[in-house]
């Protein structure tokens, strides 16, 4: 078992405080879901585990099975094992998807162990009509003139490729229609097990009704202040959050907006 | 401004070289003659860059005498590697000054292809050489380096398809160069006549650590109507060299004319090329990559001329600036009067790997009729702190990332040329400069 942690988190970026004491444990065979409203901290959780440039953790640690993931540069914590599913994936011209996936798989290996261009292919093909992609997506060049679906589903294609130990997915269901929504639950549920841990962030219950999160949580004003089960995530859905707020007196949820 | 030059060579020494080449008689005239105004016309003025102090006119030798080849086994293992191994194209070599090479298919032989050096071609094939040769294409009056190359071109190749042939497989030209004291005067001519099609891929390899000579080079290209030429080159010409090189298109009715050009020079370069969409309904595609490092000031111009009705151009150039070297790019979209919807599209990107290269992108418009459309787009920038962040996310070090994203910015053209081996080399020679 690994296990990712994050304790007593604050995160700046331009001089902004945005994260205010984040805690959150996350094992493998462990999926959770973060939910809230707009401008609470939950992208700026995301991008900080990966170690964003723009984003400053002031105080706080995360760690990977002990190990200072804040002392990583970002594709050291890559190699490490974690992965984020972006919300807005860069374009990157010239740069076939396949090309780009091989260079991230051989990254993570030693070098003469490169993984060999048939069992990179095979396995491609595979991950790509499980997540019924076209077959001219491996030749087109990194997320140029993909659709908001077609980018996200590309974030899953990347993630079971790669095989993370701990990926956290930023929205990864904003914008989706119903069937690519069905389709990347089907990839994420198919990357659950032993060896895998997963942080969702997202607005919609929607999502989880296709991925029963083992943990729910809840942020505010750049903290986690909730966590409970999967019932939690139905409770916010036919309650809201105003009962959440009352609860602990908060008037305003957010932080100052996230960027 | 008139500047009296004194030149290296005499007018006894420019009729004597004709002569000892076999040149037609003619040639011998023409070139007597573009050497009294090589010393009164003034230099050319690239925008942006001031050459007054660059040195276009003094050189070491005039010609050096090269071994010949008689099979493609004999060239350099850097020079075979850019010929196709599995088929044998249609090639001529050209060692630094000597013709060293040349095969032309049986085929294409019977079908009236004329592939052969410059001097030859103004012997055996005179009328069509005069016709062609710096008349409607690069002018000898232009400036003093148009007139120079007239009088002292002392290299080239002369192509011709003629009418209704479509020649399939790629014509391929390479220039070595592996002497320093060699100066490079190539003249390059391709015709194509009406319905034929050609793609032509020449390359500069020069090994030398550092060269003493000049280039001064010049590409004259014609389509006849309906014609398509594809032009494809990767100049790679050694450090010391300073360059000028101007290649240039005339097209026909409903021809085409498209350009991928990798620029790699390691030495000061003014490159112009520039396309004359003369034949109503005829289309010019440009594509230009380029790599500057080190201390390099090069200047490149990249225009599309139309004269003629429903003409389209597209001119594409992307840069790499790094270390101490500047790099200008000009684009020009010119419409003329009477050029009745035409299109003029460009776009131009530079991307600046250190805080000391200069780059700098000029788009321009010049349009003399009303209805038409045109558009520009240009940027000079560094590379995206946010694509960087993508690829890192996913494991890879960042020195990888950025020879990724390098890469994929020059992709667009570097994809475009005919030849495998070409573009292989173009990737190498890219990955070598940029590292």
């Amino acid at each position: 078992m690994a296990t990712l942690e994050i304790k007593d988190l604050y995160v700046e970026i331009e001089g902004k405080k945005i994260l205010k004491g984040v805690d959150l444990t996350i094992n493998t065979n462990e999926i959770h879901a973060i939910m809230g409203p707009n401008g609470t901290g939950k992208s700026t959780l995301a991008q900080a585990i990966m170690g964003h440039p723009k984003y400053v953790v002031t105080s706080g640690t995360i760690t990977l099975d002990g190990e200072d993931v804040l002392e990583m540069a970002v594709d050291e914590r890559a190699r490490a094992g974690i992965f984020l599913g972006m919300q807005y994936p860069s374009e990157i011209t010239g740069v076939t998807n396949a090309d780009f996936l091989r260079s991230a798989i051989n990254a993570k290996r030693e070098e003469g162990d490169e993984i060999s261009l048939m069992k990179f292919i095979r396995e491609l093909d595979s991950k790509m009509e499980f997540l019924e992609m076209d077959e001219d997506m491996a030749t087109r060049y990194l997320n140029e003139g993909f659709s908001g679906g077609e980018k996200k589903r590309n974030e899953i294609l990347q993630l079971t490729m790669l095989k993370p130990k701990f990926a956290v997915l930023d929205e990864i269901d904003s914008g989706l229609d119903i069937d690519a929504l069905k389709v990347v639950s089907k990839g994420i549920n198919d990357m659950r097990g032993e060896e895998f841990g997963c942080l969702i962030i997202t607005h919609y219950q929607r999502l989880l009704d296709y991925i029963t999160p083992d943990k729910v949580h809840v942020m505010m004003q750049g903290k986690v202040v909730k966590s409970g089960g999967a019932e939690l995530a139905h409770k916010l859905e036919e309650q809201g959050y105003d009962w959440i707020k009352e609860e602990l007196g908060i008037e305003d949820e957010t932080v100052e907006l996230e960027v | 401004m008139t500047v009296e030059t004194k030149l290296a060579l005499t007018e006894q020494d420019v009729r004597s070289y004709s002569a000892k080449m076999n040149e037609a008689d003619w040639m011998a005239d023409f070139r007597a003659d573009a050497l009294v105004r090589a010393g009164q016309l003034p230099m050319p003025k690239p925008d942006k860059t001031k050459i007054d102090k660059w040195n276009f006119t003094e050189f070491p030798a005039h010609t050096v005498e090269s071994t010949v080849y008689a099979s493609l086994d004999e060239l350099s293992e850097e020079a075979r590697a850019l010929v196709d191994k599995e088929q044998q194209n249609s090639i001529y070599v050209q060692h630094n000054n000597t013709p060293a090479y040349l095969f032309l298919s049986e085929e294409l032989k019977a079908k009236g292809v004329i592939m052969t050096d410059i001097f030859t071609a103004s012997r055996e094939h005179s009328d069509l050489v005069k016709k062609y040769f710096m008349t409607d294409g690069v002018k000898v009056d232009e400036h003093k380096l148009t007139a120079l190359h007239a009088a002292l071109m002392n290299g080239g190749v002369f192509v011709y398809v003629p009418k209704n042939v479509v020649v399939e497989e790629p014509i391929q030209v390479l220039f070595l160069h592996d002497d320093e004291q060699a100066s490079l005067f190539n003249h390059v001519l391709i015709v194509a006549e009406a319905n034929s099609s050609v793609t032509y891929v020449e390359n500069y390899l020069s090994t030398v650590e550092e060269a003493k000579g000049l280039a001064n080079i010049v590409a004259e290209v014609f389509t006849g109507d309906n014609a398509q030429i594809t032009y494809g080159a990767v100049d790679v010409l050694a450090k010391g060299f300073t360059t000028y090189v101007n290649r240039r298109g005339v097209t026909g009715r409903d021809s085409r004319i498209d350009w991928a050009l990798g620029l790699m020079n390691d030495g000061d370069t003014i490159s112009e090329n520039i396309t004359h969409l003369v034949g109503n309904g005829s289309h010019c595609d440009m594509k230009t990559v380029v790599v500057g490092r080190g201390k390099q000031r090069q200047n490149f111009t990249t225009e599309i001329v139309h004269w003629g009705t429903d003409t389209e151009g597209f001119i594409l150039k992307h840069g790499v600036v790094k270390e101490e070297s500047t790099c200008i790019f000009n684009g020009i979209g010119r419409i003329a009067k009477g050029a009745t919807r035409a299109n003029a599209v460009q776009e131009s990107r530079v991307l600046m790997l250190s805080e000391r290269a200069r780059g700098d992108a000029n788009p321009i418009l010049l349009i003399d009729e009303d209805d038409v459309t045109a558009g520009h787009a240009a940027s000079v920038g560094r590379v995206d702190p946010m694509q960087l962040f993508y690829l890192m996310s996913r494991g890879i070090k960042q020195q990888e990332a950025e020879r990724l994203v390098i890469h994929g910015f020059l992709a667009p053209v570097v994809s475009k040329l005919p030849i495998e081996g070409v573009k292989k080399q173009l990737t190498e020679v890219i990955e070598r400069k940029v590292r």
